[in-house]
């Protein structure tokens, strides 16, 4: 398999081009995926130095280093950078490399139009980043852009809005894209049913992207009428409805919560059975349960509203609606832990990530199902509680998963084997940081602790030093995967075609050398049997 | 595996988890904090929730043990399962791949329906508190509570009518929390947590908050009561709690909704009162409102007195 598809050197498109000119036009796959990547990193370490400014001022009672307003700028602009520019764009990195060589395509499918869903985000981000130095500073009224605070903001408003807008239209192109991949370049043979579950992930991922972003987009929009034209969408002064800007923001809010952690699942899914020696197990229950959960996430938005004053109709409806999300996210961890289960377990550096993944994501989960019942959920509610909630979903879940997959695919990028035990130090001081970070956060939302305070009553002292003192670790330790992924493109041991030579890697990706050549299967390949996850 | 055993280890868990916490506060309660023992602003012991003093508070924290305790049982489970196999099948022991096991229809059904029954034990209580939380008739005092940037106004209505007041930071505190303020805020009593004149209340009495905002939307939170209740403009909010006679004092909270600059900065309490103290307080009120009228007094000139003191309705 490994000579099937050679490099043809007979056409000048065959090489990537000379200079910038390679990242400025690009249109090859591999070349949009690693700048989606390298971006994420970037925005990463940015929105890592916010948080640390967060957790630097309230290591202690007092305000010693920053003004409230500076502090609500930090938590504001952490949350739109990490969303937006480092977790999503991962995900749309991660899809550009391996959906194509996953389902034996040559190519996204719409290259031109992934060159440009890239591009916007340098820019859209550039407009973010620079409204720190307009008149009235950057947005501080939170990344749920809820009015009317929002309209307090000075000049950084619309330049939030445009941001928005672009990063939208990105999200909504990439997510075209992977659509039209999927549906029309999968290798002959290759069936939906017979996918792998990483494209699955990304495929009902792409749905919900497609559904929701316009929403925000267009609640942003009105926000922008309201402030510049006149209208009265959110003012009640003028008729309009506050609350009207929190059902339209949530509706496309939770859906987005699921677009940041459906191919996180995708990832698990594909690393547990390699290093378990184990085909995943019913595979078919977790492309049913990832849909389900696509689709329950329209109808549960109500639950981020319910001091909001609602009827209590509503409460009970969204309460139960949320509560069955539970369901299919349980298959999927049963899932999991039944691939594992007669197995023959190993530890590399992405099995290490998908297992602190499972553990972690889990603690998430069922603080989730706390946070769904509505009585418990008025102390909840705004408080920190939420915060431990929402960050080991997202931290040692989506950002986990996302290093999972680097560790797991970088060998097949770069064709070299980075320093595993660099890695796996990663692995054990981020996993032993990130608890002593956010675990020490439930505490203090259940004690009463309110979230988005840069001060706090001294009773709070103890765990919110706690709490700092792990994230300033786990900021510091992620310094290491920096050096871990620079060190393996710069060299290292050569990695075969295989990669996971021990393990049980299943799929095309792995058919093809190391590194992935930079035009892959040209022609259709033929899908094996052995290639196939499920029987 | 039979109840009895599954709850004698529910319960030896829960000891040594209470034990390990214990150590931890023992650790982090160490000498030369000023608050060493008070580890929360309200009735919570510092890491879990407060039962407050109202009957909803007390259900919302056997709902919240409930789950809790549900959770634990799950993760014993599941952790437990993904232990085992991370001990049992490792390669590095010779553990070989059972590559046949790849789906069970039946077990996916018992891993579908047994959660579904869970959460319906967990639905109904829940469902049952709504109700009761939503009840707002049968108040016998109501307040309006307006949100601003950064204070809270308190109206009084019914028998109350007429007192009207704003509830700012207290002065020591603000001090305190200013930028390079130099004060240790140790030193301050009830940093961030005090009022220059708190919401008064009696006790054993429904008491329904009447919330709105003349800017942004806030929120009114005292984790004691199991309250919390977003200020919007342009919205009237309902909110309702009764505090159980016996535990009247001082019950503190903080704006739960994200205001702008001095969201962190506008606390909120209030004082509990036995209902008798409450109406000495009432009268105080009035009369400070207007001087002429001798405190218990009969209405005085019409053209200058506030509504007519009713005392009747609240006993």
């Amino acid at each position: 398999m490994a000579n099937a598809h050679p490099i043809a050197h007979d056409d000048h498109h065959d090489q990537p081009a000379p200079g910038i000119g390679r990242w400025l036009f690009a249109t090859n796959h591999k070349d949009i995926g690693t700048m989606y990547l390298v971006f994420s990193l970037i925005m990463f370490f940015v929105g890592g130095a916010m948080a640390m400014v967060i957790r630097a001022e309230l290591f202690q009672p007092g305000l010693q280093l920053v003004d409230p307003v500076l502090f609500n700028q930090m938590t504001t602009n952490h949350a739109l950078v990490m969303i937006f520019g480092a977790v999503m764009p991962a995900f749309v990195g991660l899809a550009n490399w391996m959906v194509p060589l996953q389902i034996g395509a040559p190519d996204m499918a719409l290259p031109r139009m992934n060159n440009f869903s890239f591009w916007l985000l340098p820019f859209a981000f550039t407009i973010l980043l620079s409204t720190f130095f307009v008149p009235g500073g950057a947005i501080a009224g939170g990344w749920t852009m809820y009015p009317p605070l929002v309209l307090q903001s000075g000049d950084a408003f619309p330049m939030l809005i445009f941001a928005v807008h672009l990063m939208g239209i990105s999200s909504i192109m990439g997510a075209i894209n992977v659509i039209v991949t999927i549906m029309n370049m999968r290798t002959p043979g290759m069936t939906l049913l017979k996918m792998p579950i990483f494209c699955w992930a990304w495929l009902i991922t792409a749905y919900l992207l497609i559904a929701v972003m316009p929403v925000l987009a267009g609640a942003v929009t009105m926000l922008l009428m309201d402030h510049f034209f006149k209208t009265s969408f959110f003012n009640a002064a003028g008729g309009g409805d506050p609350l009207m800007f929190e059902h339209v923001f949530w509706f496309f809010g939770h859906p987005e919560v699921y677009i940041m952690i459906l191919p996180a699942f995708g990832i698990v899914s594909e690393i547990i059975p390699t290093f378990s020696r184990k085909p995943l197990f019913g595979a078919t229950s977790m492309i049913y349960a990832t849909a389900s959960i696509g689709f329950l996430s329209f109808i549960v938005w109500g639950h981020h509203m319910f001091a909001d004053g609602m009827p209590m109709a509503a409460q009970l409806f969204f309460m139960m609606s949320t509560m069955l999300i539970a369901v299919p996210t349980g298959v999927k961890v049963f899932n999991w832990t039944a691939t594992m289960w007669r197995g023959s377990l190993s530890f590399e550096p992405p099995m290490l990530f998908a297992i602190g993944f499972l553990f972690m994501f889990t603690i998430g989960g069922f603080s989730g199902v706390m946070l769904a019942i509505v009585p418990a959920d008025f102390q909840y509610q705004n408080s920190y509680f939420v915060v431990a909630h929402f960050h080991y979903v997202l931290v040692p879940g989506a950002v986990f998963a996302i290093m999972g997959a680097v560790y797991y695919w970088i060998p097949k990028w770069t064709g070299n084997m980075y320093n595993v035990t660099l890695a796996k130090t990663h692995f054990w001081l981020s996993t032993i940081f990130v608890n002593v970070l956010f675990f020490p956060q439930h505490f203090l939302g259940l004690a009463g602790m309110p979230r988005r305070v840069p001060d706090y009553a001294v009773q709070f002292s103890d765990w919110n030093m706690v709490s700092s003192i792990g994230g300033f670790g786990f900021g510091l330790v992620q310094i290491l995967f920096a050096v871990a992924v620079i060190q393996c493109i710069r060299g290292g041991k050569k990695a075969s075609a295989e990669v996971w030579d021990g393990a049980r890697p299943v799929g095309l990706e792995w058919s093809i050398p190391s590194p992935a050549p930079y035009h892959s299967f040209t022609t259709p390949p033929e899908l094996h049997p052995a290639e196939v996850h499920r029987s | 595996m039979n109840v009895k055993r599954f709850g004698e280890m529910v319960g030896r868990f829960a000891r040594s988890a209470s034990v390990a916490a214990g150590l931890v506060c023992a650790v982090l309660g160490r000498a030369g904090t000023a608050v060493a023992g008070d580890r929360s602003p309200n009735t919570s012991n510092g890491y879990n929730l407060p039962m407050g003093v109202t009957d909803i508070s007390h259900e919302i924290y056997d709902l919240h043990m409930l789950v809790f305790w549900i959770c634990v049982g799950i993760a014993v489970v599941v952790f437990g399962a993904m232990i085992f196999s991370l001990l049992k099948f490792r390669k590095s022991q010779g553990a070989v791949a059972d590559t046949s096991m790849v789906h069970s229809t039946k077990v996916e059904i018992v891993w579908t329906t047994i959660p579904v029954i869970i959460l319906v034990f967990m639905a109904v209580p829940a469902a049952e508190t709504i109700l009761k939380m939503e009840d707002t008739r049968n108040s016998e005092l109501s307040i309006r509570v307006t949100g601003y940037q950064w204070k809270w106004q308190y109206q009084y209505m019914n028998d109350a009518e007429g007192i009207n007041y704003f509830s700012t930071l207290a002065q020591d505190s603000n001090f305190a929390r200013q930028l390079h303020s130099g004060i240790d805020p140790k030193s301050v009593p009830n940093y961030l947590l005090s009022v220059d004149k708190p919401m008064v209340v009696p006790s054993g009495t429904k008491v329904r908050l009447l919330l709105t905002s003349m800017d942004v939307i806030h929120a009114w939170w005292i984790p004691d009561f199991g309250a919390k209740r977003d200020a919007i403009p342009g919205f009237i909010n309902e909110l309702w709690f009764k505090v159980t006679p016996g535990k009247e004092g001082i019950y503190r909270g903080q704006c739960a909704a994200l205001c702008g600059r001095d969201h962190g900065f506008m606390p909120i309490v209030v004082d509990v009162r036995t209902p008798d103290d409450f109406k000495k307080w009432v009268e105080e009120q009035k009369a400070a409102l207007n001087p002429a009228v001798v405190p218990a007094a009969a209405p005085a000139a019409p053209a200058v007195a506030p509504e007519p003191v009713k005392t009747a309705r609240l006993n």
